[in-house]
């Protein structure tokens, strides 16, 4: 939720879309990330995962199944949450309004724990930005750290990401679309149930 | 969405939207830090030219929690006692640059004339005209119905549910009520139905073409039991004639008596007690009434505060845009 250009939505002019990485390859690429969040944290205890809608939440939910599946003291259902953004953004003057999303924070808190926040692709870092605000109003956590699918560069922010699926370079024409099976249910062929893609505007034609 | 003037042009979209934004803005209120930083830096501005302590408390309160700076003007004690006029009013606010305005009038329609004379540039919401509407009361009345669906329904989450079905008896003083207008069409739009109960001489000349049932007896009108049976307040400011003959035969014969509480219960019926406050206890409801676990008049209070939040929050985001450029996708 970065980047404000992978999200579904009217495309401007024809587009050539290329897949980046397929249904396989986005799950390789979690399960790498839930041993690295074990690996950096000793281990599961005090493992608070929180996702940034929309598709942060489903990569979290899909990162907490691996880290359950490795280490069965973690719960996952005590560990996982979604923490909503919109309202902490500072270009909520620039764009239209939108809903904001539920926050949802596990019962326990984040007082003292480890927070992984946990988005689709890392652009400007404004979200995230915005996302450390958002955690001010919740709680302390002990450490904060980063999991994205996709860091397509173009950092407006001093921030980077601690886990990272795929380092994509990227101009800022291009427009880098996440697809999961959870948020973006229209038809695509099975292999690409969950893809990354990147389209390319064709000069001239379009916005 | 420019500025909130009436329900009637309020789309089943926009108005799910202010609902759902609701939802979230009452999750806030649960927390230890009661703030979102969304408005910082805005100015909202309370003009109320007419008596009120619930609105303009509960419009103070959500600007506050969304970090807007509040200006509160009452007509007591202010230049309009010297005869200021609502133009000259309004021209000193946008002097002041003011990001939005909140007003409440006694005469129908200064909101829109507020809104559409171009004294000022700001989006204005109607927290009150006349006898002509209260858009902020009726969303707050649908969220709490909405949630009283939920409960009895046993849904998790309210995101996106309407009023579908819904039956819903209004009774009282529909004549002089801006809810009860308010309130019809939204609920309409929701897809609810509204039976108004009133004794004749208060209902409203005209309601034939209005997209309700008007009966005049409130036990023919609770039977079968509907979803939630709002009593509205007799305002007796605005009383200037003998409508019903006393308050006892009113209270016996549109009032909500303990009797006909008991009726509720002994149907096994869900239906919820609503009232817009002010509540006139022992004349159109019974304490009975308001204190039972039917009630939802609190309920009501806090939506309030979720409400205005999230139609100050939609009103106010986004208007640096720029209206010729393309639109911004709504999901990202």
């Amino acid at each position: 939720m970065i980047d404000d250009t992978s999200a579904a939505g009217p495309s401007t002019g024809p587009a050539a879309a290329r897949v980046i990485l397929s249904a396989a390859d986005i799950d390789r690429a979690l399960t790498r990330i839930a041993h690295e969040i074990l690996e950096a944290n000793k281990g599961s205890s005090d493992l608070v995962l929180l996702g940034i809608p929309r598709r942060g939440y489903p990569l979290a939910q899909r990162i907490a199944a691996k880290i359950a599946a490795t280490d069965s003291g973690f719960d996952a259902a005590a560990s996982l949450g979604q923490l909503d953004v919109t309202m902490f953004r500072d270009d909520l003057r620039k764009n239209p309004a939108r809903a904001p999303r539920p926050t949802r924070i596990p019962v326990q808190g984040i007082d003292g724990r480890t927070v992984v926040l946990v988005d689709d692709v890392l652009y400007s870092g404004r979200t995230v930005r915005a996302a450390l605000d958002a955690l001010v109003d919740v709680g302390r956590p002990r450490v904060v750290r980063l999991a994205v699918l996709v860091d397509r560069g173009h950092r407006e922010l001093p921030i980077r990401a601690d886990h990272v699926g795929k380092n994509l370079p990227t101009s800022s024409q291009e427009k880098v679309r996440v697809r999961l099976a959870e948020t973006d249910p229209e038809p695509r062929p099975a292999e690409n149930a969950d893809c990354v893609v990147i389209e390319t505007t064709v000069p001239g034609a379009g916005a | 969405m420019r500025h909130l003037l009436s329900t009637k042009d309020l789309s089943y979209d926009a108005a799910l939207t202010v609902l759902d934004t609701a939802d979230q803005m009452a999750a806030v209120g649960e927390r230890s830090v009661k703030k979102l930083p969304a408005l910082r830096g805005r100015t909202v501005v309370n003009l109320f030219f007419e008596d009120s302590t619930r609105t303009r408390i509960s419009f103070e309160t959500a600007a506050k929690r969304l970090s807007a700076d509040v200006i509160n003007f009452s007509a007591k004690g202010s230049s309009v006692s010297k005869g200021e006029s609502l133009k000259d009013t309004a021209q000193t606010l946008a002097a002041m640059s003011a990001d939005a305005v909140v007003i409440r009038h006694s005469a129908s329609g200064s909101p829109q004339q507020l809104a559409e004379s171009g004294w000022i540039d700001a989006p204005v919401v109607n927290a009150g005209d006349g006898t002509h509407e209260h858009p902020t009361q009726a969303l707050l009345d649908a969220m709490t119905l909405r949630q009283h669906r939920a409960r009895t329904e046993g849904r998790e989450s309210t995101r996106g549910l309407d009023l579908e079905g819904m039956h819903v008896v209004i009774v009282g003083d529909v004549l002089h009520s801006r809810v009860a207008r308010s309130d019809l069409w939204l609920f309409t739009t929701l897809g609810a139905r509204v039976t108004f109960v009133a004794p004749p001489t208060l209902l409203p000349v005209g309601i034939a073409d209005w997209p309700c049932r008007v009966v005049f007896s409130l036990d023919e009108a609770l039977d079968p039991a509907p979803d939630a049976v709002m009593m509205l307040r007799v305002q007796r400011e605005r009383m200037h004639a003998a409508f019903f003959p006393t308050a006892q035969e009113y209270a016996r014969e549109w009032g909500l008596t303990p009797e006909r509480v008991a009726a509720l219960d002994d149907a096994g019926a869900t239906t919820a007690i609503m009232h817009p406050g002010p509540m006139n206890r022992g004349l159109e409801i019974s304490s009975a009434a308001a204190d039972s676990p039917r009630s939802t008049v609190l309920d009501q209070v806090r939506n309030g505060v979720s409400v205005r939040m999230s139609v100050l929050y939609l009103l106010l985001s986004g208007d640096d845009l720029d209206p010729t450029s393309t639109p911004h996708p709504q999901e990202r």
